[in-house]
């Protein structure tokens, strides 16, 4: 057998065992961390952490910014970014509010909705891969623009969706399996999808490379823009889904729906160990900086401290999370 | 150059390299006098520039031509033509006689086009078996991949064909950890896993050690050998000279001079090179050698620029 090229010289004094650490170590650290937080809650609040009360919670208020945290991340991993889903959330509700109002039908509605919701990923996706703007821009001018949009359209008024309850819709987006809220099960659902697509389809594949080396990517025939805009219209239908999924809980809908949930879903993919540069970050890591940014709130109030100190510890975790990420990744790769 | 140089240059390819041998069915070559790769009357401009101005190559079947001239040249925009990443603003393309439009990588890559790019176009943060099959994976209905069978498929041509012996190297393992020569072959064995027809490389000497450079010279030849074509792109005339039957020189975008290796030894084309650097044209000025085989070129643009 003759190699093609000069046999690689046993360069690295690395164990198999190290080896297999050393690419998981990110995510084993992010599972220390999030262990850490939780018996921390545990220790500190233990008749709150110890009661399956606060999970059913959790259950139901994190799989609103976890399902668009999910398909961010893709984009992410693509070295893109979006901040505009919280106003797609409060546009596409839009489109629910009125498709239901003129045809009073709920299925139609949601339909409306999420297509509403592709269209404004498309949008984003058309600035970014075709315009050649960078995506920051892109979706802070969305931003403005989805959001902006929604208050000309319903003039800043709230609309009331108690007569949505008893739809086949109301049941399939915010109902309950047994005692567990059906929203958990969505999500457990799409992190699988999500981690799917980017893990074993073509189009995660694509992002990878696109996110790693985009020259790669344009020498090797990869089709950059059509994946591009897929991965802005995956975020942009998930965002729709979970902003109907909050007002249908809410029996209500008004237009800066979702706004407080912009910076915490970015922090969650990013305590995931995704890399804003692209070409890095995984589903599970995301799933976990969810539910660790979903727990906190609760967490800060169970321990005895005052609402005040959430946004001082969701700067901690992320800073120390995102620390353990880099600090792993230079030690082990 | 003493002969004897250049015969060791010269070393039969072995066919039981498995690369190779999975290269060998040329069921695909055109038929005999056909050109495998023909570019006519190629131009091409970035922002006003000229970089490529009524370029004409041909590719035989199982020939290896050499490309050399200085930076700027357009050597890097001439290979980005005929891969498909840019697309020629006048001219035609011909595959095998076939005249192609609407080149793009993809299409490329399907006529048999693989490239070594000075770049690498490598990701680093991805596994070995990712960078391998980027841009084709293999994937069944609905675009899933077959994770497995890439691997497999990985694990086989790093223990025949990359010679990737070291334990800690498996399919999973990041490409950022691998040295030059490592990366160059990756790129390489990427390049001719895909049965490839014509076989691009640029700069693939660029960060390789002497031992490393020398056995991608012997491969050059293996390619030849197997019946594919290759364009050979480098800054080092003698790795050119030592393994291309034709060397086309380019000068400021233009064709300066075609030379069989066979007929111009490696100081009389070294001589033209200095001379077109300098003044853009060359004289011949030993002895007139349009007699049968040489290309028409040779003599027609020096009279152009004369």
């Amino acid at each position: 057998m003759t190699p093609a090229v000069a046999p690689a010289k046993p360069s690295r004094a690395r164990s198999p065992i190290a080896a297999f650490t050393g690419s998981w170590a990110s995510q084993i650290g992010i599972t220390v961390a999030f262990l850490v937080v939780w018996l921390l809650f545990v220790i500190g609040a233990p008749s709150t952490f110890l009661n399956s009360r606060i999970y059913l919670a959790f259950a139901q208020t994190t799989p609103y910014f976890a399902i668009a945290a999910l398909f961010l991340t893709m984009v992410i991993v693509a070295g893109d970014i979006d901040l505009s889903f919280v106003s797609i959330m409060s546009l596409s509700l839009v489109g629910f509010v009125f498709t239901w109002q003129a045809t009073g039908s709920v299925e139609l509605g949601v339909v409306a909705c999420l297509a509403v919701g592709a269209l404004c990923g498309l949008f984003n996706g058309f600035f970014v891969a075709v315009v050649g703007i960078p995506a920051l821009v892109v979706t802070i001018a969305t931003w403005f623009l989805f959001g902006g949009l929604t208050l000309v359209l319903v003039n800043g008024k709230s609309y009331p969706l108690v007569d949505t309850t008893s739809s086949f819709s109301y049941g399939l987006l915010a109902g309950r399996i047994g005692t567990i809220p059906i929203q958990f099960f969505w999500l457990i659902a799409l992190a699988v999808v999500a981690w799917l697509l980017l893990n074993r389809h073509r189009l995660g594949q694509n992002a990878y490379v696109i996110g790693d080396n985009a020259q790669a990517a344009q020498l090797m025939g990869i089709p950059i823009r059509r994946t591009r805009i897929t991965l802005f219209v995956l975020v942009g239908v998930a965002s729709a889904l979970a902003a109907l999924m909050n007002a249908f809980s809410l029996t209500n809908f008004y237009p800066n729906l979702g706004s407080a949930y912009q910076l915490p879903t970015l922090a969650a993919v990013f305590i995931g160990g995704t890399s804003v540069f692209g070409g890095r970050g995984t589903i599970y890591g995301t799933f976990l900086g969810a539910f660790m940014i979903g727990g906190i709130q609760a967490g800060i109030v169970a321990v005895g401290l005052t609402d005040y100190y959430t946004q001082f510890i969701y700067g901690v975790i992320i800073l120390a999370a995102v620390s353990i990420h880099v600090v792993l990744q230079r030690r082990f790769e | 150059m003493p002969a004897g140089e250049r015969e060791s240059a010269r070393q039969p390819a072995q066919l039981t390299d498995p690369v190779l041998a999975a290269l060998a069915p040329a069921a695909s070559a055109p038929p005999q006098g056909v050109k495998r790769l023909e570019l006519r009357h190629v131009s091409k401009s970035f922002g006003g520039v000229h970089v490529l101005r009524d370029v004409n190559l041909e590719l035989g079947t199982g020939e290896v031509v050499g490309l050399l001239g200085d930076n700027g040249a357009g050597k890097s925009t001439l290979i980005k033509i005929i891969t498909g990443v840019h697309q020629p603003d006048e001219g035609e393309i011909y595959f095998g006689g076939q005249r192609v439009t609407g080149m793009d990588v993809q299409k490329a890559r399907m006529l048999g086009v693989e490239t070594v790019f000075q770049e690498r176009a490598l990701a680093d943060q991805l596994p070995l078996w990712r960078n391998i099959f980027m841009g084709r994976p293999v994937s069944g209905r609905l675009g899933f991949l077959k994770v497995g069978e890439m691997r497999r498929a990985t694990a086989d041509l790093m223990g025949e064909s990359m010679g990737f012996t070291s334990a800690v190297l498996t399919p999973n393992t990041n490409v950022k950890g691998l040295s030059g020569g490592e990366r160059q072959g990756l790129a390489i064995v990427r390049a001719l896993h895909f049965q490839a027809e014509i076989i691009i490389l640029d700069e693939p000497t660029m960060g390789l050690s002497l031992k490393e450079t020398e056995k991608l010279l012997h491969f050059v030849e293996g390619i030849k050998a197997a019946g594919k074509s290759a364009i050979f792109i480098d800054h080092n005339i003698f790795h050119v000279y030592s393994v291309s039957d034709r060397i086309v020189l380019l000068d400021r975008g233009r064709v300066a001079g075609q030379f069989l290796t066979s007929r111009y030894s490696l100081n009389e084309l070294m001589d033209i090179m200095r001379e077109v650097a300098a003044t853009g044209a060359f004289t011949e000025n030993e002895r007139y050698r349009r007699e049968d085989g040489t290309p028409e070129a040779t003599t027609k643009s020096s009279e152009e620029h004369a």
